[in-house]
């Protein structure tokens, strides 16, 4: 079945409008000030931002791909399920608590909000991977294995070519994640557009919490709308898209 | 001092902050669901603008919600709610509500449209197939959205603290100010527990809420 | 060739074993159809043949190789794989897919190329509409067309194949097994056909082993099975209508009378007369010099005709190639209420007659104590 595009037009017209709108109210209440005043402050602030979300995004997919593909082989059968319940109590935490507690026993710096990003977008890359891998329809492996693949063969050629589309939604989905989680390292000295927001939080200064909040959010939506590009690049067209 | 002493020592006052964690969360969920689930049925009658709004609440998930809190407060302020439970609930409705839209949207249109015809064939009304067949079909898929808005409410009420809502995030972002980890640790631990109990529970009365017709096991 | 020798397989924690001492030998170039209940170890049989599946005790020997010997791997791409469900790779072209073992091999890129293009050609797909395309947008046939070539793209000399017309429609599956018998009739491979199926066993099986709770119960060719059943699991796998059956393996060619009576169409009217009056007969077959079929000719028209036979013959629309089954045959004869039916071959000739009498002593007889009345009905050739 064919999906109907999204009204994207109007929807635009509608989001252009209601920013401008904003965006003169913000003028006149002065919230711009800030913005205007200091945008090198915030082109670090977002560079800082995105090397978070870069580092720990690229470790947490390396390490949950892994995982991930470890838990499906045959061997894990005994155990599979005991993590993947263990994995889904885990999800279940917070992001403030994870990274909170990642702070109390690491201390202040990058590298603890790297930690705590890995951690919290590690666990939905994991399940999706076992999730996308269990999905592939067992005649396939079958297929793959009589027609003499070699196991490795039948992992990259088959299984991950067909779980790829629940993989890459996982992965998805953690970036932007990741992106909002990022803005609270802050917190624990990580740097990042969260350092505008909670000041400006803080201060109750709109113009503060603006410059930083406007971005993040763009980070975030531009990001889930360029891994949506992404997704219809690298999947096959021959895979059947699911909503 | 210990984590565990701490929470101890202050177990009165860990509480009341779990109340009111517990309130505020609530009270979000329960306009959620009121909203979500009538919305999300709604929209199963009006395809266009079930895309529409469903593609609407999808890029509203992926604003972060600190960057959501930064960006309502400057508009809520207006009104003279800036800062307090006021933008906390508001805010944790918006989350809340996607999860159990979708759920509730992918659900009734789920059903088999053999059932549907079924019903309307032994002479039910469009209504009566709604009611008594569709939705009651629905209530497992249903629930469980509403089981994700739950834990994402509890870890995003969390940070509401720092706007003034009160609650378990309070601790931590008191105990980040004072560095003092035994309090940070107190209010990780209270609030994950709160998470992962809730879960649990919502877990369990999704298994009893859905027909044993309709149970896989 | 195939060997099986005394090969068990008991699946880890299981009182029975699944596959229980089976021992065959499946000749070169023969189909050999693996029958038997849902549960009795045919595909478990098929599977240990490739090693998918370890065996437990005996052994299987491939072309004289024991394959406990080879590497397992390297044993699967020289053994062309099918199965019911497809398992096309949904991400991969029509061609890709077919190229998978090629690839798996290392063949040149225009070696595969051409090779995707002989085999959809030979599987009846036109390689310029299907190469490109997705297994989403194929038919369940044209998938299943898809599967038998991939399974055949290294031109493997031993093919296992378990159900691979299971998933599509009766009808289909005919034209299918039909197709896939003119293949193999050209390549000869050697091939292991699962199926739950006794009508598509009977079909497409030079020789059928019948397996039940893990034994082989019978083996033999389809007629043996269908004419001699070992005992009562048998009799009744095979079905109640196996005189019927055998109309499926028998061809027209087998129970046809050969040089039929009939006249040249240069033949004189009065004197075929004459002769029809003599012999009782109310219709009779005309040809011409080559003996190519013209048409029949009854009494009432050459009554009072002056001239050749051949002037008043009239059409005959209904003849059977002689390469038909007997079931088609006589369910022509049904359908028209025709008690003759002329035989004829590609090149128009006459080749013989089939008569409903003849069908059903034939049958029968066959059933009964083989061979039979055939000397009554043996007929004249010319008539003249």
């Amino acid at each position: 079945m064919k999906r109907e595009r999204p009204r994207g037009n109007y929807l635009t017209l509608a989001a252009v409008i209601i920013a401008f709108i904003l965006g003169v109210e913000a003028q006149r209440r002065g919230y711009l000030n800030f913005a205007r005043e200091n945008p090198g402050d915030i082109y670090r602030l977002l560079v800082q931002h995105l090397q978070l979300v870069f580092y720990s995004a690229s470790i947490a997919i390396a390490l949950g791909l892994t995982i991930g593909i470890v838990l499906t082989r045959g061997f894990m059968r005994r155990y599979r399920e005991t993590i993947l319940n263990l994995l889904g109590i885990c999800q279940t935490v917070p992001s403030l608590a994870v990274i909170a507690i990642a702070m109390s026993y690491l201390g202040i710096g990058r590298k603890t909000a790297v930690f705590a990003l890995v951690v919290y977008s590690l666990l939905p890359i994991i399940r999706s991977t076992v999730a996308g891998i269990f999905q592939v329809d067992p005649a396939l492996v079958d297929a793959g294995h009589g027609m003499g693949m070699t196991p490795r063969q039948v992992l990259f050629k088959v299984e991950i070519p067909n779980a790829m589309y629940i993989i890459l939604t996982g992965i998805r989905t953690a970036v932007v994640i990741n992106v909002g989680t990022a803005a609270m390292s802050f917190l624990v000295g990580g740097g990042g557009l969260g350092d505008l927001i909670f000041s400006g939080l803080a201060m109750v200064d709109a113009g503060l919490m603006l410059a930083g909040a406007v971005p993040t959010a763009c980070l975030a939506i531009i990001l889930n709308w360029s891994f949506e590009r992404l997704e219809k690049l690298i999947i096959s067209p021959g895979i059947p898209r699911g909503d | 001092m210990t984590t565990y002493d701490f929470i101890v020592r202050n177990w009165p006052e860990l509480m009341s902050l779990a109340w009111q964690h517990t309130v505020f969360v609530s009270i979000a969920l329960a306009i959620a669901i009121a909203t979500g689930v009538p919305l999300g049925v709604y929209l199963t009658f009006n395809r266009r603008l079930a895309d529409t709004v469903l593609y609407l609440a999808g890029i509203m998930m992926t604003v972060p919600s600190v960057a959501l809190f930064g960006l309502m407060i400057p508009v809520l302020s207006v009104f003279g709610h800036g800062i307090g439970t006021v933008p906390a609930v508001i805010a944790l409705v918006l989350y809340s509500q996607l999860p159990i839209l979708r759920s509730t949207y992918a659900a009734i249109r789920s059903v088999d449209p053999a059932i549907i015809e079924a019903g309307l064939g032994i002479g039910m009304t469009r209504a009566q197939v709604l009611f008594k067949v569709q939705i009651p079909m629905s209530l497992g898929v249903i629930f469980s959205g509403v089981r994700v808005a739950v834990v994402m409410s509890i870890g995003i009420g969390a940070i509401a603290a720092y706007i003034g809502a009160g609650g378990l995030g309070q601790y931590i972002f008191n105990g980040i100010t004072q560095t003092y980890d035994a309090m940070i640790n107190a209010g990780a631990v209270a609030v994950s527990a709160m998470a992962i109990l809730a879960d649990f529970m919502f877990g369990r009365l999704e298994r009893t809420l859905v027909s044993k017709g309709l149970r896989r096991d | 060739m195939i060997e099986l020798n005394h090969v068990t397989k008991t699946y880890p924690g299981a009182s029975q074993p699944a596959v229980d001492s089976v021992s065959l030998t499946i000749p070169e170039g023969e189909i050999c159809v693996f029958i038997g209940p849902s549960g009795c170890g045919k595909t478990t049989l098929m599977r240990l043949t490739n090693r998918l599946i370890p065996i437990t005790s005996g052994s299987i020997s491939v072309d004289g190789k024991d394959i406990m010997g080879l590497d397992p791997i390297e044993l699967r791409r020289h053994i062309g794989y099918a199965i019911q469900q497809v398992g096309l790779f949904p991400h991969m072209t029509v061609r890709d897919n077919i190229a998978t073992v090629p690839k798996l091999l290392g063949w040149a890129r225009t070696k595969i190329d051409a090779r995707v293009d002989e085999l959809l050609t030979l599987v009846n797909l036109e390689p310029g509409t299907f190469r490109d395309r997705y297994p989403r947008q194929l038919s369940g046939g044209q998938a299943q067309r898809v599967g038998v070539a991939r399974a055949m793209a290294a031109d493997p000399p031993i093919m296992l194949m378990d159900e691979p017309f299971g998933a599509i429609d009766p009808i289909n599956r005919e034209v299918l097994q039909d197709e896939f018998l003119r293949i193999q009739d050209k390549l000869k491979k050697t091939i292991i056909f699962v199926t739950h199926d006794i009508n598509e066993a009977i079909k497409m099986g030079q020789r059928i082993a019948l397996l039940k709770e893990g034994r082989l119960i019978q083996t033999g060719l389809p007629d043996e099975l269908l004419n001699r059943p070992a005992d009562e699991f048998v009799k009744s796998f095979v079905g109640a209508d196996r005189v019927l059956k055998r109309l499926n393996l028998l061809k027209v060619r087998d129970a046809m009378m050969t040089n039929p009576v009939h006249c040249r169409s240069e033949d004189s009217s009065e004197k075929v007369l004459e002769q029809m009056v003599k012999n009782d007969l109310a219709f009779l077959i005309v040809t011409d010099r080559d003996q190519r079929l013209l048409g029949y000719v009854n009494q009432y028209d050459l009554r009072g005709h002056k001239g050749h036979a051949g002037d008043v013959a009239r059409k005959l629309t209904l003849t059977v190639s002689p390469e038909r089954n007997l079931k088609e045959a006589l369910s022509q004869m049904l359908s028209y209420d025709l008690g003759i039916l002329v035989v004829v071959g590609e090149d128009g000739r006459i080749q013989g007659v089939l008569n409903s009498t003849t069908l059903c002593s034939l049958v029968g007889s066959t059933y009964d104590e083989h061979g039979g009345h055939w000397g009554r009905i043996t007929a004249a050739g010319r008539i003249l």
